[in-house]
């Protein structure tokens, strides 16, 4: 084999909108071998997550995605209601599935947008993130914000949506869906977008069982897995829904599994709202005095794949240790199988396809200096650092005493 | 002498289709953002984003790859689409020269500003710039045949003239070789053609921005990118003229037909912004089969109706 180019995606790279490397290694334009290296974004959220009383927490852990900025407080309100044994009220579930759902409208949105513009078609680019905006529009109404909702408490929801709001935003739905219609239209008959995205970036079923991938990346992969069926949470047993499954494995499966999913969440909203016509108004809540000590593991279905929460709680105020595990932290691992072998043309839209989110992935940041390859700074150094800093102060004020 | 040199730095040459080829730029832009549901760069944005360019921002060099070939090649793409904007525009404008308007010289000077892409691209050492430089490569490969079965095909409905003018004289005392079965087909296969020479979505691949950031104008900035800029604007007014004066009738400037002639070079810029924004970028290999294979056989298919008289 002849000499290999190493073809850069990022730190910083119009194909991804966060900070994060993929190294192809390319024999003319075919990519023979991929690498990546995430950790531009580190934030420390689990330990930040130790520092914060439960009700702080959900809105911390809302600030890990702003895209998916109710699956993580959705997959921790499962983990600690588990620790305290709460039964939340019906209403309540039937707002939470429903900010859940409309959350994976936007998010879907988002990627036909993004998977438009990295194929060059900005026309689905600026259409799809258009008719995402009454989509966020009614975010604000229910909740008062765009992204990041702060609906979800231990116990319950913070807001109601009152029942005088249920036909407009029924109004607002019947909208979203006439526009979806249109835009799933114009990309599952465009016999240009069919070239370019019929049998590129193929994951196999045994690929993803291999690689443990999650959400829309295995289920385009025919393998139906999703929270919501597997382990349900809050108003999914409720309501009537199916997991939508594609059998081919290839990008444009992908984009069909997730632009029928939106389907099916317009569906689950508008069987909340006659849920929500059912319960009392106001029963939003169930009061949670204490969280006992123990340990509690919650799920939630993102609509990058599955959120995994754990928690545990040592019976103080805040939790004693917090574990995440984000989707697209296990689903950029089959880049190795969808990528290798492909053009770097289709590389990247096979790298774009599983939606990636690196705020989501980022765990531990470690530089190496470029010249000589030493290590300068992993997280023990800098809390070696941070914590060396703290002892010398204390040192000075004894000596202050 | 002095008439030479203002035929190619005043009119038709550098200023003229500079500056109308800013104003279709802006057209371009500003159709693209009415379909994008957006609302568009007000009229003098391409000339702002030339000076600034030119003016404002620094150059800077890559390390390694050979800068003197770097910053020659954008000199060398002006020069190359000055060229056949003058030679494609004096005989539109009916301006007689000693130069006949041969369209073989056009179609190679034509071919100039491609040529310089992939040299700069190639001198700046970048992995990225090399990868669209290759794809540039690829694609021009695959289109300046096709490209030249459609003049072949107008050559041959003109009665063997290679000239401009005649072949604009034909049609403007006959009809215009659009009105004809071929001439349709060969407008089509033109079109696509000026697409792909224009480097605009589906044949956008060279630059890609999602997948190699721009790829052959990655190391561009300053003024050195402000001449790209320029060629592009230039390209994009004079490939769609030698399309008209290929098929179209070329100009007629009297009276109303002035409006006439600026309302056809409108509407071939207006069907290139459409097709850009009604299709995602293909690949290299798509665009090749795209043109070698089915683009040549619609051509051919042209060349024999124009055989049996069509």
């Amino acid at each position: 084999m002849g000499k290999k180019t190493l073809i850069p995606i990022g730190p910083y790279h119009p194909l991804q909108e966060e900070p994060e490397l993929f190294k192809l290694f390319c024999d003319g334009e075919i990519v023979k071998d991929i690498k990546w290296e995430t950790g531009y974004n580190h934030r420390s959220i689990e330990k930040l997550s130790e520092s914060k009383t439960y009700d702080q927490v959900f809105f911390l852990v809302e600030r890990i995605c702003g895209i998916c900025s109710t699956s993580h407080p959705f997959a921790f309100a499962n983990a600690v209601e588990e620790i305290a044994g709460v039964e939340i009220t019906d209403r309540a579930k039937y707002i939470r599935s429903f900010i859940g759902e409309l959350e994976r409208i936007h998010s879907h949105l988002l990627w036909v947008g993004l998977a438009g513009h990295f194929l060059g078609y900005n026309t689905v680019f600026m259409w799809a993130w258009k008719y995402r905006e009454p989509v966020l529009d009614l975010f604000e109404m229910i909740t008062g914000n765009r992204n990041s909702y702060a609906m979800f408490r231990v116990g319950g929801v913070r807001r109601d949506i009152e029942n005088n709001k249920i036909p407009v935003i029924r109004k607002i739905l019947a909208d979203v869906k006439k526009k979806t219609d249109l835009l799933t239209g114009a990309v599952m008959d465009d016999p240009v977008i069919h070239a370019r995205t019929k049998g590129v970036g193929i994951l196999t079923k045994q690929d993803v069982i291999d690689y443990a991938a999650v959400g829309p990346t295995a289920r385009a992969s025919g393998v139906a897995i999703d929270i919501r069926k597997d382990d349900p949470y809050a108003a999914y047993p409720l309501v009537n829904w199916k997991v939508i499954t594609a059998e081919e494995g290839d990008v444009f499966a992908k984009a069909q599994v997730r632009l029928l999913e939106m389907y099916e969440s317009i569906s689950i909203i508008e069987q909340c709202l006659s849920g929500l016509e059912k319960t009392k108004e106001g029963d939003i809540n169930v009061v949670v005095k204490e969280i006992p000590e123990g340990s509690g593991a919650g799920r939630a279905e993102a609509p990058r794949g599955e959120v995994f929460h754990y928690v545990v709680s040592d019976g103080s105020n805040s939790p004693a240790r917090h574990k995440i595990r984000a989707p697209s932290y296990v689903n950029i691992a089959t880049f190795k199988k969808s990528c290798i072998g492909q053009t770097i043309a289709d590389a990247t839209i096979s790298l774009a396809a599983v939606d990636p989110c690196y705020c989501c992935t980022e765990r531990l940041a470690v530089a190496y200096d470029q010249k000589s390859g030493r290590k300068i700074w992993n997280a023990k150094d800098l809390i070696d650092l941070s914590t060396g800093k703290t002892s010398e102060l204390k040192k000075n004020l004894i000596q202050l005493k | 002498m002095a008439v030479n040199l203002f035929y190619f730095f005043v009119f038709p040459g550098l200023l003229f289709v500079a500056v109308t080829g800013a104003f279709l730029s802006w057209f371009d832009r500003k159709i693209s953002a009415r379909v994008q549901f957006r609302k568009g760069p007000p009229l003098l944005q391409p000339f702002y984003d030339f000076f600034k360019l030119l003016l404002v921002k620094e150059t800077i060099l890559p390390k390694q790859g050979s800068p003197m070939m770097f910053l020659m090649a954008p000199v060398f793409a002006v020069f190359g689409a000055v060229m056949a904007g003058v030679f494609i525009l004096l005989p539109l404008f009916n301006i007689t020269t000693g130069f006949k308007g041969d369209l073989l010289v056009i179609f190679y000077l034509l071919t100039i500003p491609s040529f310089s892409y992939i040299m700069g691209a190639l001198a700046s050492g970048n992995p990225l710039a090399a990868v669209g430089g290759s794809r540039e490569m690829k694609l021009i490969l695959s289109y300046e045949f096709t490209f030249l079965l459609v003049i072949a095909g107008i050559i041959m409905k003109c009665g063997q003239h290679f000239d401009l003018y005649t072949i604009i004289q034909t049609q403007q005392s006959g009809t215009p070789f659009i009105g004809s079965i071929s001439g349709v087909l060969l407008f089509i296969v033109g079109i696509f053609c000026i697409q792909a020479k224009l480097a605009m979505v589906p044949f956008d691949m060279p630059e890609a921005e999602a997948e190699i950031t721009e790829g052959i104008f990655i190391e561009y900035s300053g003024p050195a990118y402000g001449l790209i800029k320029l060629t592009k604007y230039i390209m994009l007014f004079i490939l769609p003229a030698f399309l008209i004066a290929l098929l179209m009738n070329g100009f007629r400037l009297n009276g109303i037909n002035i409006l006439w002639a600026v309302l056809k070079v409108l509407l071939v810029v207006l069907l290139i912004t459409l097709i850009r924004n009604t299709n995602p970028r293909i690949k290299i290999k798509q665009a090749m089969s795209f043109f070698v294979i089915w683009m040549n056989l619609l051509a051919v298919f042209a060349l024999v109706l124009i055989a049996f008289g069509y």
